[in-house]
């Protein structure tokens, strides 16, 4: 972003950016930096929060007169992530004891993922290899990879694997979204992959591959990095 | 040490080309401007969405609000954006910013990035998709561009 924020300037077009991470704008420098102390995937701070979203876009603003750059300019208020307390969400009960736990629990979730769809209009992050009747498929497949076998086994190349996890995620946070009050940042992502069968069964499938010496992309970005 | 502290300083420090700033200068007030945005989110069209890891963008729509993430990496916050995507692509908030005068108006187009890029030299993204992402903001008199990463 702060790369391209020099090529747009250099194009004529005035910019101002956001970051969150005040390292990585000092290094490379961009023309007119609001720094923002946010969490990592919430850069206007507050969903929901129109009041609070349009503060940040003006002191943006006030940047672009700004011709002595680079300029960078922290915003006042700090937002802290809570990934140390997961959201606390009622799980539904055992439906079908005869299937694998994690695709019963999965089952059990897909009222709350249809209420949330309904609740943003039918917007969802699930897609990039399967739609919602096609999770359970997706992890079928990462419960052969914690058994033993490689992504190669079950069809997936590295890009596949990681959009997989990606997906069952999606569906599961935005599920969550319907269940649980708490759902500060990184509070859902702790609660699935530290809380729920299907996110430990991810973090299982990875620490296998890693073991395995199974492909180094994939293993690294089944998961989030934090998520041990 | 929290999950985005060590995100933070695993990414601090991290070496980038070395670009001097150059400064556009407006020529009018933000009243008169029209403001784009330009996300390294990963975000694409609903129907269009993949697993994202080059340094091609994508054209949103500027009305267009079923956007799908295609970001590679799993390591920020999913949830804000999912529940709000103005939390990371503030495209309601500018037009209530135009119906209110403060902006002149909101460019026909947004733009789209992945933001981590696997390229240390950028050099895609400095020659290629860059310009021509700049391109098509100008064709359409764009004055104004907010990037907002994730």
């Amino acid at each position: 972003m702060s790369v391209l924020s020099h090529v747009f300037e250099k194009a004529g077009l005035a910019t101002v950016g956001i970051s969150l991470v005040r390292g990585q704008a000092e290094t490379v420098k961009p023309p007119r930096i609001l720094n923002v102390n946010f969490p990592l995937g919430r850069p206007l701070g507050k969903p929901d929060d129109a009041e609070f979203q349009t503060s940040v876009l003006m002191a943006m603003f006030e940047l672009l007169p700004r011709t002595d750059v680079p300029v960078l300019v922290d915003f006042p208020e700090m937002i802290e992530e809570q990934g140390s307390e997961p959201s606390s969400c009622p799980m539904p009960p055992r439906h079908n004891p005869d299937l694998n736990a994690a695709i019963d629990e999965a089952n059990g979730l897909r009222n709350a993922y249809d209420r949330n769809l309904e609740a943003t209009g039918g917007r969802t992050l699930l897609g990039r290899v399967a739609d919602v009747d096609g999770v359970v498929g997706l992890i079928e497949k990462i419960i052969e990879i914690e058994g033993g076998a490689s992504i190669a086994d079950v069809g997936w190349d590295p890009t596949a694997a990681i959009a997989a996890s990606q997906d069952i995620r999606a569906y599961y946070e935005e599920a969550g979204l319907q269940l649980a009050d708490n759902t500060g940042a990184r509070q859902l992502e702790t609660w699935f992959f530290h809380q729920t069968e299907t996110g430990q069964l991810i973090r299982r499938a990875r620490d296998g591959m890693r073991d395995r010496n199974d492909d180094k992309l994939a293993t690294t970005y089944l998961a989030p990095m934090t998520q041990g | 040490m929290s999950a985005d502290a060590t995100i933070r300083s695993n990414v601090t420090g991290i070496p980038g080309p070395d670009l001097t700033p150059t400064a556009t200068v407006l020529d009018k007030p933000l009243s008169e401007c029209k403001v784009a945005i330009c996300t390294t989110a990963g975000l694409r069209l609903a129907g269009d969405v993949k697993l994202w890891l080059d340094a091609s963008f994508t054209v949103l729509p500027a009305a267009a609000r079923d956007l799908q993430l295609s970001h590679f990496s799993p390591n920020f916050d999913r949830s804000g954006l999912t529940a709000d995507i103005n939390t990371a692509y503030p495209a309601d908030r500018l037009s209530e910013l135009a119906e209110a005068g403060v902006i002149g108006s909101v460019a026909t187009n947004n733009l789209s990035f992945m933001g981590a890029q696997m390229d240390a030299t950028f050099s895609t993204i400095i020659h290629d998709s860059g310009p021509a992402a700049a391109q098509v903001l100008l064709d359409d008199d764009v004055d104004v561009v907010i990037f907002t990463p994730v």
